[in-house]
């Protein structure tokens, strides 16, 4: 679905930022929303139940204006974490060009990073993609707690990353890592994008 | 301690520095005289010691007489207490009042140290008393550094207090950026802007994680990434960087330029260049299958080539188009020509427009001006033929010829055409009405109405045959009078021919009369004696036969209508001494001619021109081989 268009001049990507519940998915998008000049803001459009936790997906399209000649256009989503919106998480990952998955560092949420991931999987395998090869980064969020709260970065990876692919410490609250992350995923689908486009 | 490492040209100034700075320097270059005590506060780290030390250091440079002592308020108070204790008091006192520039750093600890805050304000007023200057660093202003004795609070706050604040973002890109040029180590431009936008308000802890990048680099052998900077230094607990509107804007900013260049990257140069050829053709309104399908190419191709090969493609098709749409306006514009890959189909198209467009019919080349024998009868209308060949179009335009059939029309017409063609002209139609009329219905037919006109209107003379043919067909009359305006106003020649005067024309428009009027009208008259003569010799030297003058003298003298039926007659006498073998001869011709003339079935030799013109087999059309054709002229 995304595409380098030649024709109109235009790139469009679309992010997916994966995760268990409460892994800061939405935090995520919404410092990157804040960190856009006001001159380029759009609407962020997040469906959330009352209690505020994500109900459909947060859609956040990021213009970021004319880059090489293209209007170039992220367009970042994020999926409801909890574990009964599989239906809405499995939709909008459909034609996903890249996943951002954000793990909890919490200690205490070890399994459900594993969970989530595994959910991501099945979910990508159900869209017919390959795991393998789409784009994906990891992000482990919320450094900035307490490190007795943590767990080390060196098992999140050996837990979560056995793809090697690249990941991020993050405190999504406070910004640090966010861009680097969103900067990550970017980088690795257009890579993709150059080297793919021509095949689809 | 290194002085040469403080100076003032290795202090970054900012603008929460200005001010202390200006001081600072006011101080070194006039020791004593400007500011004294000269007291400069701020937190720790923010380089109070390195701009104290650095008035030290260049007050000695100018004036390498003076005695500078830098001390810390600690070394101090160890001096004092050896002194002390030493019972060298008097000594201290005559150290410490011999100097010229005293720097004392740190005094905030005065604190509770009343012994000590006496002997300070002892040893200032000395100095100050003797012009020699005091320089004095705190963490905070006099008034708030507890528990001093009044009058050396009054006596610190009596000079000039400056503070220094923390550096903003550029003071500390520029701080860490003149580090590295200190230390000669190389650090990625983004990489010191990640550390500058750390909210490291200390400078010494700035250059500390500077310094935990470099020793990552240096000694770890890693390369530091931006996004790992905030691990380095993060781990050693420092805060996040807070979203000050600054750092807002920088970070997005930072990341666009990234992604500017991830994306200049990805998108391959060459495609963007076929994709602006793509754009110009279109707008061009030409199709760009070729250079669309040449993007989708997993590898570069040969996009010069390609350009050029797609440009010179629709080159051709315009000037396919220019061809076809000349032989017929209705083709201009036509799609196949705005299709670089159909250039075989633009080509078919124009070798079918130019097929069409086969050139009007053309004056018959046997019929030329030197084969016409020229007398009295026709003379008049030689000399026009020959003026309209020498100024086409200029003098007499329209030409009419008219005169009883057979009298030469025909052949003056051809004559002239050929004549033109001869001398340049590109295009001659020379026509028979007749003919003109069934192709016109043809065009009807088959809708090609506008190659026909075009047909017509690009030829330079329109020679028409029979022009009394065109009577009772209006369509015909109509598209031959918008066609005669059209070359008349050209400039083109028109010759005409007609069994009758125009004015004598029945069934024509009376728009067309009058303009055939306006040319010149000629007539020819049927042979007489001298020119019946002529056309019998030039028929038997044609023939290769004997022209005996006798034998042509009697012919001369029979009549004749025209120089078809000479012709004829010569013929039939040419005939009949080859088959009886006979040598041709007065008295052959005369047995030929007189007896066939008495016994021939024919109707006797009528000398009026209808009659004649009954009995010509040529001119009297019995059979209508596209009477349909002319029906539907006729109902148009």
């Amino acid at each position: 679905m995304s595409i380098v268009n030649y024709a109109t001049r235009e790139i469009t990507c679309k992010i997916v930022y994966y995760g268990a519940g409460r892994s800061g998915k939405t935090t995520n998008l919404q410092y990157i929303y804040a960190q856009v000049p006001t001159e380029r803001k759009g609407n962020m459009v997040s469906l959330a139940t009352q209690t505020d936790r994500t109900l459909f997906f947060d859609f956040l399209p990021l213009d970021l204006g004319n880059i090489s000649g293209f209007t170039t256009r992220l367009q970042l989503y994020t999926v409801p974490g909890q574990v009964y919106y599989h239906a809405t998480r499995k939709l909008v990952l459909q034609g996903a060009d890249g996943v951002v998955f954000v793990a909890d560092s919490q200690a205490r949420q070890f399994d459900e990073n594993i969970e989530s991931l595994q959910d991501l999987h099945v979910n990508l395998a159900e869209h017919g993609m390959d795991a393998r090869t789409v784009p994906l980064v990891l992000q482990y969020n919320k450094r900035d707690l307490p490190a007795e709260m943590l767990a080390e970065v060196a098992e999140l990876q050996d837990a979560l990353n056995f793809r090697g692919v690249p990941d991020f410490q993050a405190d999504a609250l406070h910004g640090p890592g966010v861009f680097e992350t969103l900067r990550g995923i970017s980088e690795i689908v257009l890579k993709r994008l150059s080297a793919t486009q021509d095949k689809s | 301690m290194g002085a040469s490492r403080f100076r003032f040209d290795t202090y970054i100034v900012g603008a929460a520095n200005r001010l202390a700075v200006a001081a600072a320097r006011a101080v070194a270059e006039g020791p004593g005289t400007v500011y004294n005590p000269l007291f400069i506060y701020g937190a720790s780290g923010l380089g109070k010691t390195h701009l104290v030390a650095a008035v030290g250091t260049h007050a000695r440079q100018l004036n390498p007489e003076l005695t500078v002592e830098y001390v810390s308020f600690d070394d101090f108070v160890e001096q004092f207490h050896a002194a002390v204790s030493a019972g060298e008091m008097e000594a201290f006192r005559r150290r410490w009042t011999a100097i010229d520039v005293l720097i004392l750093d740190d005094v905030q600890f005065l604190t509770g140290r009343r012994e000590l805050q006496s002997e300070l304000l002892r040893l200032f007023n000395t100095l100050q008393g003797t012009g020699k200057q005091v320089v004095l660093t705190s963490d905070r202003p006099p008034q708030e550094i507890a528990d001093v004795d009044e009058r050396l609070v009054s006596r610190l706050a009596g000079g000039l207090i400056v503070d220094i604040g923390a550096p903003d973002y550029e003071t500390r890109l520029a701080i860490l950026r003149a580090a590295c040029a200190e230390r000669n180590v190389q650090v990625p431009g983004d990489l010191m802007e990640t550390l500058a936008r750390l909210d490291l308000s200390n400078v010494r802890e700035l250059q500390g994680a500077l310094n935990r990048v470099v020793a990552e680099q240096q000694l770890a052998g890693r390369n530091v990434a931006p996004q790992d900077v905030w691990e380095l230094v993060g781990s050693k607990g420092e805060k996040p960087v807070t979203r000050d509107s600054g750092a807002e804007s920088s970070e997005y900013a930072s990341f666009l330029s990234d992604i500017a260049s991830a994306v200049a990257a990805s998108v391959d140069p060459w495609k963007s260049r076929v994709a602006e050829a793509i754009a110009y053709w279109r707008g061009e309104g030409f199709r760009s299958g070729v250079l669309e399908r040449a993007m989708q190419l997993p590898t570069q191709p040969d996009v010069q080539g390609l350009l050029d090969t797609f440009a010179s493609a629709v080159d051709h098709l315009r000037q396919l188009e220019r061809q076809a749409s000349a032989a017929d306006p209705l083709l201009a514009g036509h799609e196949v020509f705005r299709d670089p890959e159909r250039v075989a189909d633009a080509e078919a198209l124009l070798d079918r427009a130019l097929d069409g467009d086969t050139p009007p019919p053309a004056p018959d080349p046997a019929l030329v001006r030197a084969n016409f024998e020229v007398a009295g009868s026709n003379q008049l209308a030689v000399r026009a033929a020959d003026a309209v060949v020498a100024e086409p179009g200029a003098r007499y335009s329209p030409l009419v010829v008219h005169g009883p059939t057979g009298t030469g029309k025909t052949h003056l017409l051809h004559a002239i055409g050929n004549a033109l063609l001869a001398s340049g002209a590109r295009r001659v139609a020379c026509v028979n009405a007749v003919t003109f009329a069934e192709e016109l219905v043809a065009a009807v037919q088959d809708g090609t109405m506008a190659r026909w006109r075009a047909r017509y209107r690009a030829v330079d003379a329109l020679l028409l045959d029979d022009v009394h043919a065109l009577a009772g067909k209006e369509r015909t009359q109509e598209e031959f009078f918008n066609l005669f305006n059209e070359l008349h106003g050209q400039g083109r020649q028109i010759v005409l021919a007609s069994s009758v005067a125009p004015k004598d024309l029945g069934g024509l428009e009376e728009r067309l009369r009058s303009r055939f009027e306006g040319g010149l009208v000629v007539s020819v008259q049927p042979p007489e004696r001298v020119l019946r003569e002529a056309l019998y010799v030039r028929w038997f030297a044609q023939h290769d036969a004997p022209a005996d003058p006798e034998l042509v003298r009697y012919l001369g003298e029979r009549p004749a209508d025209s120089a078809r039926e000479v012709a004829s007659t010569a013929r039939r006498l040419h005939d009949a001494a080859e088959q009886t073998g006979v040598a041709l001869s007065v008295g052959f011709a005369m047995e030929t001619l007189e007896p066939q003339r008495r016994t021939s079935l024919a109707p006797p030799r009528p000398s009026g021109g209808v009659d004649a013109f009954l009995f010509n087999g040529e001119k009297v059309v019995w059979d209508w081989p596209d009477v349909a054709g002319r029906l539907i002229e006729e109902l148009r």
